[in-house]
Formats: C-alpha cells, sequence, structure tokens
C-alpha cells in the first residue's frame, strides 16, 4: 500500500513538472518566428485526379509553405550546449502524424527517442508508410482503412528521417528524431516555443527539407523566454 | 521349389530379439520405418499448418476487409482487430506455399514413402546408409522450425511469394521484410541438405540392396518412381540451395547477383529457381503416379496395364523436366524466341502423362474392382490429375499464357496437380500402408466418409478457379474488389472460400481416423489387401531388420488373376505356377 | 462455370482467344473421353465375389495410340501457336508507326512518359502522368516498359497483354486498341504490400479526343 502510494504521488509529481515544463509561464526557453522574404520557390504539381478518395485535396505538395512571410515545417532544436544529464524522460504522450487528403499532415513531425509516433490513416484508401532512416531500424507498413492507427518508437536521434508512401508517388514527410524534448515544429504562422531549458549559452538549428538549416546562439536567462527568429530566403 | 517358400514364411515368425532403448528405437533411430513415421508426423502437422494459412487467406479474399473470426489474437502486425494487413496477406501467400512444397508435399511423398517403401519393397533389410538417413531427419527438423519462426520476427515473414522473385526479396526496403526472408533462406539450405542426403541413400538402396531376383523391371512402379524422383531431388535441390545463398548474401553482405543497380540480373534468380523448380513439380508428382499404379494394380486386381511403358513414362517425365523451366518465364521478358522452343518441350509433357493415365485406365478395364479406401483416392487421382494436366496445356501454349500467366488460372491448374493429384495420393498411400506402419487399419467407414467429402469439397474449392483466371483475376492480390473488372467475380470468390473452410474441416475425419486407428484401430494381419508387394511378407508392423530371411522374388510385380493361381494374387516372392527357378536372378545369388 | 473469355478490344485478342478455344475444345475432348472411360469402368468392372479380372500385361497397338495421338495434337497446337506469339510479343513484331509510350513501373505505381507533339520520346516536351496511359484508337502503341525498382508486370485484362517489367531492362511491347473506352490495367507480378493497388487504367481515345487531351496536358505543363 505504501509502495503504491509512493508510486502514485511519483506519478503526480512527475506530471505536474510536465505540466508545468510544458506551460507558458515556464521559467525559462525560447520563442521565436520562421520567417520567409522573397518568392517562395514554386510546389511541385500533383494529379490526384486518379485518385478518387483524395481528388482535389490539393493540386501542389506543400513543400514549402508560406503564408503572411511565415514559414511553416520548420524544425527547430537544440542542436549543442545542453548541460549534461538535462535530457529528460521522453513523453508519453504520442506525436501523431496524420495521412489525410492524400497527404501527411503535418509535414513534418518531431519525436523524442522512445517517444510514440502515432501514424494514422483518415482516408478511405490504402497508405504505406515507408522509413527508410540510415541509423534506427527501418519499416514499410501498410494501413489499408480508414481509421487504422499504428505506433512506432525509434532509438537513436536521426534528424531528418524521410517518411514515404508507395501508393501515392508525391506523398512525403519529414521525421525528425532527438535525444531530448527541446524541439519544435513552426505552425502556420511561423511561431515556436521550447520551454523548459536550463540558463545556459545554446546552438539552435531551423531546419527546413527544402530550404536547409540555418543557426544561431541563443542564451537562455534563469527567468522569461529568449528570442530567436529565423529568416529563410529562396535560394 | 514350394519349400522355400514354406521355410520362408516359416523363418518370417522369428522376429528380431530388439534390445534398443526407447530413444534409440523411436528418437533417434536408424530404422527406416521410423524415420518414415517421423516424416509422417512432422509433414502431417506441416500440411495442418499450410492449410490452416490458406484458410486466413480464404477469408480476406471472400470477405475482404472484414474482421476475422477470432483473428483478434492475432498480433497488431498481422492483423489489427483481426482485420489481415496486406504484408502479413502476402506473408500467408508465400509460406502457404513454402510449407505445402517443401514441408508438406515433398516430404509426405519422398521422406515418409521412399523411406518407409524401399528397403521393404526390394527386399532389403534397412536403406544403405542409415545413420545418414537418421540425420536427413534430425536435419529437417531445425529447418521447420526455422521456417515458423520467421513469423515472430520484426518485419514479418518472407513475402516475396514461394518463388521468391529478386530484386523483391533481395531487398529488404522494397518489401519491408529482412530476417523473414533470411530465415527464408537459411531454412531452404538446411532443409536442402536433409533431402540431399536423403535422395543419395534412396538411390544407393535401390541400386544395391535389391533382393535376389529383383531386377530392374521386377520393381513396382513406386518405387521406379521414387528412384527418378530421388535423381531429381539430388540434381535439382543443390540449384535451389545455391541460389538461396545467393539471395541470402544480397541481402545481408551486400553482394549483387540479381541486382540490376550493381550490374546484377534480376531474371538470373528465375532461371536458377525454375530450373530447380520445374524437376520440383516432378518430384511433387512422380511418387504419387508411383502409389497410384501400386493401389490401382491391387484394386483392380489386375497387372499393371504396359508396365513397361509406365517406367519409360516416369523416366521421360524425370528427363522434360529438366528442358521446360522457360515456360514459367514466357512473360518476363526473357527473349521470345526461347519461347517457341520451351512451348514445344512443355507440350511433349502430356505425351508421357497420357501414356501413365491411359494405361491406369488400361488397368482398371475389365478388372474386378476393389473400392477400398486407397483405391478410392487412386481413382480420384486419375480423375484430378487428368483435370491438372489438360489445363497445363493452356498455359503451355504461349499466346494464351499471355493473359492466364500470374491469374487464378495458374492456381486452379497447380491445386488440381498437388492437391487433386499428389494429395489424394499421400491419402491414398498412407491407408494403403497405415497396417504396415502401425499394425492396424484405419477405419474403412471413416475413410470413405472422409474421401467423399473431400473430393465435394475439394472440387468446389478449385474448380471455380478456372473461371476467376478466365475473366482475368490476377494471384497474389490481397484485395480483388479493388479492381471494377473484378467486382463481378466477388461472389465465386465467397462461394470458393466457403467450400475452403468446408474442406478443411472435413480433414478433420482425417486427422482423427489416422490418431485414433493407430489405438482402437482392427488390427492388421500380414497383406489386408492382398498384394503382392515384398512389404507384406513381414507381419504388421514390420519388425526392426524387416524380413527375418531375404525373401527371393520370381516375378515381376502386380501378378493379380494370374489364370492358373488358385488365389488372385502371388506375391511376388512366390513362385509363379510352372516356374521353377527365380529368372533372371542377379549373378552370385 | 463460364468457360468463355471475356470481351478483348485489341487486334490480336481474337487470335489468342481463338487459340484458347481450340484448346478448350480439344482439352474438353480428352477430359470427356478420360472421364466418361473411368466412370464406365467404375460402374461395369466394379468388384463382385464371382468376378475374376481379365489377366492381361497390355497391348502394344493400344500404347502406340496413345503415344501417336497426344504427340500429333501437341506438335499441331505448337504450330498453330507459334506465329501467334510471333505476332504478339516477337522482337519484330511492333509495327514501325506505332506511337511510343515510356512506361516506368515502380512500386506502386505507374508512371506514364508521353512523347508530346514532336511523337518522339525524350526530347524535352515529354511529360509524365500518373496511372494513366492514354492511347488512339486503331493505331499501334508500343510501350518502352522499365522499372523502377523490383518486378512488376503490365496487365491489360480487355487487350489480352501482359509483360513484365524488369528492372535492369527496356522491353517493347505493343498492342492496338479496337475501341475507345476506358480499360483496367492491372499489375500482375507480386511487387510488395501495394501490389494489389497498383492499378491505372487505359484511357482509348479517338485521334481527335486524343490531340484534345494531349494540348491540355502541354498547356498545364507550360503553366507551371
Amino acid at each position: 500500500m505504501k509502495q503504491l502510494a509512493l508510486a502514485g504521488l511519483t506519478v503526480i509529481t512527475v506530471g505536474a513538472f510536465g505540466w508545468y515544463r510544458g506551460g507558458d509561464d515556464a521559467p525559462a526557453g525560447i520563442t521565436g518566428t520562421v520567417k520567409f522574404t522573397g518568392t517562395p520557390p514554386a510546389n511541385p504539381k500533383i494529379d490526384m485526379s486518379e485518385e478518387a478518395a483524395c481528388a482535389g485535396s490539393a493540386t501542389t505538395d506543400p513543400v514549402v509553405t508560406v503564408s503572411n512571410g511565415n514559414l511553416a515545417d520548420v524544425l527547430v532544436y537544440v542542436k549543442s550546449g545542453l548541460p549534461p544529464g538535462a535530457a529528460a524522460a521522453a513523453p508519453t504522450a504520442p506525436a501523431v502524424i496524420d495521412q489525410h487528403g492524400c497527404l501527411y499532415r503535418p509535414r513534418t513531425v518531431a519525436v523524442m527517442v522512445k517517444q510514440p509516433l502515432e501514424i494514422r490513416n483518415s482516408d478511405p484508401v490504402l497508405h504505406n508508410i515507408k522509413a527508410v532512416p540510415k541509423k534506427n531500424r527501418g519499416f514499410n507498413i501498410s494501413q489499408p482503412r480508414e481509421g487504422m492507427k499504428t505506433t512506432r518508437t525509434f532509438t537513436t536521434a536521426e534528424v531528418p528521417i524521410p517518411l514515404q508512401c508507395n501508393v501515392h508517388g508525391w506523398m512525403h514527410a519529414n521525421l525528425a528524431v532527438l535525444d531530448h524534448p527541446y524541439f519544435a515544429v513552426t505552425g502556420p504562422d511561423g511561431s515556436f516555443s521550447i520551454q523548459g531549458l536550463p540558463p545556459g549559452n545554446y546552438v539552435l538549428e531551423a531546419w527546413h527539407e527544402k530550404l536547409g538549416a540555418q543557426t544561431m546562439n541563443v542564451t537562455v536567462p534563469a527567468t522569461g523566454n529568449a528570442t530567436a527568429n529565423f529568416t529563410f530566403s529562396a535560394k | 521349389m514350394a519349400t522355400t517358400a514354406a521355410t520362408l514364411d516359416q523363418a518370417i515368425h522369428h522376429a528380431h530379439v530388439d534390445d534398443r532403448s526407447f530413444l534409440r528405437k523411436y528418437v533417434f533411430s536408424t530404422d527406416h520405418k521410423i524415420i518414415g513415421i517421423q516424416f509422417l508426423i512432422m509433414s502431417l502437422l506441416f500440411l495442418a499448418l499450410g492449410g490452416l494459412l490458406a484458410m486466413v487467406m480464404r477469408w480476406q479474399l471472400g470477405f475482404p476487409g472484414q474482421a476475422m473470426p477470432g483473428g483478434g489474437v492475432l498480433p497488431e502486425t498481422m492483423a489489427p482487430g483481426g482485420v489481415l494487413l496486406p504484408e502479413f496477406y502476402i506473408s500467408l501467400v508465400t509460406m502457404h506455399g513454402t510449407f505445402m512444397v517443401f514441408f508438406a508435399i515433398m516430404p509426405l511423398l519422398v521422406g515418409v514413402f521412399a523411406n518407409f517403401l524401399i528397403p521393404l519393397k526390394i527386399g532389403a533389410p534397412d536403406m544403405a546408409f542409415p545413420r545418414i538417413n537418421m540425420a536427413s531427419f534430425w536435419i529437417a527438423v531445425p529447418a521447420g522450425v526455422l521456417m515458423v519462426a520467421g513469423f515472430f520476427v520484426e518485419g514479418g515473414h518472407a513475402g516475396a511469394g514461394w518463388t521468391a522473385y529478386a530484386p523483391l526479396s533481395a531487398m529488404p526496403e522494397m518489401s519491408g521484410v529482412s530476417l523473414g526472408q533470411q530465415f527464408w533462406c537459411v531454412s531452404l539450405v538446411i532443409l536442402g541438405l536433409s533431402s540431399i542426403l536423403g535422395s543419395m541413400n534412396y538411390i544407393a538402396t535401390i541400386i544395391n540392396m535389391r533382393a535376389p531376383g529383383m531386377t530392374w523391371f521386377r520393381l513396382p512402379l513406386s518405387i521406379w518412381a521414387l528412384f527418378i524422383t530421388s535423381i531429381l531431388v539430388l540434381l535439382a535441390i543443390p540449384i535451389l540451395s545455391g541460389a538461396a545463398i545467393m539471395l541470402l548474401f544480397d541481402q545481408t553482405i551486400g553482394t549483387h547477383f540479381f541486382l540490376p543497380a550493381d550490374g546484377g540480373q534480376p531474371l538470373l534468380w528465375q532461371h536458377l529457381f525454375w530450373f530447380f523448380g520445374h524437376p520440383e513439380v516432378y518430384i511433387l508428382i512422380l511418387p504419387a503416379m508411383g502409389f497410384v499404379s501400386d493401389i490401382i494394380a491391387n484394386g483392380s486386381r489386375k497387372p499393371i496395364f504396359g508396365y513397361h511403358s509406365m517406367v519409360f513414362a516416369i523416366v521421360g517425365i524425370g528427363f522434360l523436366g529438366w528442358i521446360v523451366w522457360g515456360h514459367h518465364m514466357f512473360q518476363s521478358g526473357m527473349n521470345p524466341t526461347l519461347g517457341m522452343t520451351f512451348m514445344i518441350s512443355t507440350l511433349f509433357i502430356a505425351v508421357p502423362s497420357a501414356i501413365k493415365t491411359f494405361n491406369w485406365l488400361g488397368t482398371m478395364w475389365r478388372g474386378n474392382l476393389q473400392f477400398h479406401v486407397p483405391m478410392l483416392h487412386a481413382i480420384a487421382f486419375v480423375a484430378m490429375f487428368v483435370i491438372g494436366g489438360l489445363s497445363g496445356v493452356f498455359m503451355a501454349a504461349t499466346p494464351v499464357d499471355i493473359y492466364i500467366h500470374d491469374t487464378y488460372f495458374i492456381v486452379a491448374h497447380i491445386h488440381y496437380v498437388l492437391f487433386g493429384g499428389s494429395l489424394f495420393a499421400i491419402f491414398g498411400a498412407i491407408t494403403f500402408w497405415y497396417p504396415k506402419m502401425f499394425g492396424r487399419l484405419m477405419s474403412p467407414f471413416w475413410g470413405k466418409v472422409h474421401f467423399a467429402l473431400t473430393f465435394v469439397f475439394y472440387n468446389l474449392t478449385f474448380w471455380p478457379m478456372h473461371e476467376l483466371g478466365l475473366k482475368g483475376h490476377m494471384r497474389r492480390i490481397y484485395d480483388p474488389s479493388e479492381y471494377e473488372f473484378l467486382q463481378p467475380l466477388a461472389p465465386t470468390n465467397r462461394f470458393i472460400s466457403i467450400a475452403a473452410f468446408l474442406l478443411f474441416a472435413v480433414q478433420l475425419i482425417f486427422a482423427l481416423n489416422f490418431v485414433l486407428s493407430w489405438f482402437f484401430g482392427q488390427k492388421a494381419d500380414r497383406n489386408p489387401w492382398k498384394d503382392t508387394g515384398l512389404e507384406w511378407v513381414p507381419p504388421s508392423p514390420a519388425p526392426h531388420g524387416n524380413f527375418d530371411h531375404t525373401p527371393t522374388v520370381y516375378h515381376m510385380p502386380y501378378e493379380f488373376s494370374h489364370p492358373h493361381a488358385t488365389e488372385d494374387y502371388v506375391p511376388q516372392n512366390r513362385p509363379l505356377e510352372g516356374q521353377t527357378r527365380p529368372a533372371a536372378a542377379p549373378a552370385g545369388q | 462455370m463460364d468457360w468463355m473469355l471475356p470481351p478483348a478490344f485489341s487486334t490480336f485478342a481474337p487470335d489468342i482467344d481463338r487459340i484458347y478455344y481450340v484448346i478448350l475444345v480439344l482439352t474438353a475432348i480428352a477430359f470427356v473421353i478420360v472421364e466418361a472411360g473411368l466412370i464406365w469402368f467404375v460402374i461395369k468392372y466394379r468388384g463382385r465375389p464371382d468376378r475374376k479380372a481379365y489377366y492381361t500385361h497390355g497391348n502394344a497397338t493400344a500404347e502406340i495410340v496413345w503415344t501417336a495421338v497426344p504427340a500429333v495434337t501437341v506438335v499441331v497446337l505448337g504450330i498453330m501457336s507459334g506465329p501467334i506469339w510471333n505476332k504478339v510479343k516477337g522482337r519484330d513484331s511492333v509495327p514501325a508507326d506505332a506511337m511510343p509510350v515510356g512506361v516506368r513501373a515502380q512500386q506502386f505505381e505507374w508512371h506514364v512518359t508521353y512523347p508530346g507533339a514532336d511523337g518522339a520520346l525524350g526530347s524535352a516536351d515529354d511529360f509524365t502522368v500518373r496511372n494513366q496511359l492514354h492511347v488512339v484508337v486503331n493505331r499501334p502503341t508500343v510501350v518502352m516498359l522499365t522499372a523502377e525498382d523490383v518486378i512488376h508486370s503490365f496487365f491489360v485484362p480487355a487487350f489480352r497483354l501482359k509483360q513484365d517489367a524488369v528492372p535492369g531492362m527496356e522491353i517493347r511491347v505493343w498492342f492496338e486498341p479496337t475501341q475507345t473506352g476506358r480499360f483496367e490495367l492491372a499489375c500482375a507480378e507480386l511487387c510488395g504490400l501495394g501490389h494489389y493497388r497498383m492499378k491505372a487504367f487505359v484511357e482509348v481515345h479517338t485521334q481527335e479526343d486524343y490531340q484534345r487531351w494531349l494540348a491540355e496536358q502541354t498547356q498545364a505543363a507550360a503553366t507551371q
């Protein structure tokens, strides 16, 4: 009984810490926005006319998504500078990637080592999900029906792991596996937020599948957020 | 000479004193009969497993996308919520073929009956190399274990078909399967070693250990068939083993025999596989033809019609088996000029097949047909083998093959040959020789019930597959409802599935009859079928060492209804009326 | 049980169907002879206690007859089949005026490359469309068949055409459709977990419709 109580207490503590660390009023972190200047490169065309279930979902492959000058689908993560032992346990909540309208949503998804990645199929057609990583074990699985879910985990940090569907050759996604929880992916508004970092100096990297990577040195104060804004432009 | 026969009969009453331990007698036995029974139990288990996999496939084909009853026990990687995944389905396709060909039909025909019958039927005490014989069984066991284990490794079991066409089989990144395919290769190499050891033994035994008077043309047709089969095994299996090792190296150590990006050639795999594979097809039917010949002569109470033609037909089929492999590759991209050559050689297989069929009919003509269970299965073999043989003509004709290649027509064809042919012969042979193995008869009533139900459900299952093929239904597809032109065939597919479930279910009758007769069957006397073969000379079951006294052979097999004999059969070790000495006895006897 | 073949819409399909029906008739005759003989013997010679089987070891004439008849039959079948095979698959059989189309099979898609307005593959106006093969009625098309990764098989049941696509090889295969409409194209060689869904369609146009479609495609390519 005592052990049970202790276990319960541990769960509550860890849970609270996780919530606290993830909260907006976290003592330290990095926030910022990723911008894009200039004319975005044209995205490749997709012809979905032959796939009735998805026809009309999109006419181009959203490799570069810019709205109001904000760049989406950029992975921002702490590349170096973490003190030893800063890496926490992997979150148990899965990261989710959905296949909807014969596109991966989101385009870029990041998980921590051992954190589950849930792959969903919201289309009434067959998708297969093929990953050919260099450091992790690859897989090639199928989801023939709508509503199917498959969960995968990864053992080693690796950025990026391309995901693809061979039934719909245009379908691509980027998976990032990191050995710490200090990462984020920009949404349509280009913003990101990495919370719970110990104060210190870090190298932050912003990675985009087509536009490449940029790094920036950031100093995180004891309380409050440091700001890091990246700007990509057409090459 | 009558005195010789009498002393011989007397001598047989004295069985060997057998002081071997249990382990030596039943587990690590060098007795060919025990090894045959060990192979029988192993291969019947694989037959059941292979059948079970087929049932799971038939569920998906009959009821695509619906949760399989009881499928919930399968893990997420095979059938989440009981609904099969495509990758599991193609593993089922692959492993159904692999288990049936390599672990069920082939050992049933060769491992079981070559072992059990050869020494008994040629009048020898055992095989030429009994320890090698024991090794051949105990090498097959780990091969089987490894092949089953492939289902439980990450990435699932091999999924490139039993033919394992490269590059799909050679490239884990394309198939999603790595360990499973490697297990498949290693298992077949190990099993190949078992087959090579066995066949070497059978050949040596038949050549060297025939009883006095057992000349080549006095050999029963079952032994002739097993002899030619063993030669095919000895020559064909090393090709498969070599190809499987090359495939394994392509997957694991970076060779590229079959990978075109690095200068390899995918068609090389097909040539190697089918250069083995077509003789293999005859390995899977020739012994069955031999058993059926023995049983039909017995059931007709007549000598086999055209014995010499039958022998030459066996030899002819064995030879043709080596020059027809290209007919599996008409649409493969091989030079189309070769298509003509292979078409002609393939069509010629019809000739020895026709000789055999008509000689079986000739044997039954004006006979005194005894419809015992083995005879029923033998007649069914002839009836079904004819269908399988005739459907083969369609795909041998290259223009028609363009259309029906890789469709259910091929599936129907192979099942008419391997199930309608080989498996009916196996059911017949097991029933026929069961008393010599276990000393008891299988229940004739339940045998007939099993036969009748199997015959009906078998045809209901496989006959409509011809129609599927003619409408263009591809084989090895997980969900035919994806294609508009296949959607009208859905009711046929469902019908086939239900027939297949019933077919599988009635095999339980055979399983129960097999197991229960072992303990409760009617005790068999020495020669329950009143047959002429030497295997009926020793008591049932035959003791260790088989014969107390080496029998002498006086005449050809199948001396039934001899006009001057008092009984309607004259065993090979008894002279015919008026015969005084064993004609053409080997020198030195 | 329906032994009829479905309707066919290519120039060589009737030849293939004809040889099929010839074989169907021949095998049906053999089938009836053997099965009827078997049933007849089973009934007529069923065992009775007073019955004694006729003792014979065979008959040379019978052996010769049932060796020779099948041998002659299969030679005839071979002679009938050869020219049709050559017409469809022979290396020199592709009509000179055939319109070239590139088909690249890849897990689990068909990429069809069209020659564009100049009618020749390998030029700048080529364009590639996924899972759609557009051809012209009554005009031969030659498919330059390649495979990207593993072996696939190009199968159009309505044209009675099947040809494996092998990585590392370019195989030329031709057909001439005889009717406009849409026909299904399937992969007939197990190529992986998505094999069952590796499907496309063949759209057979009139010459005018094809030109219209071609113009649309070229326009779409230009605006990109």
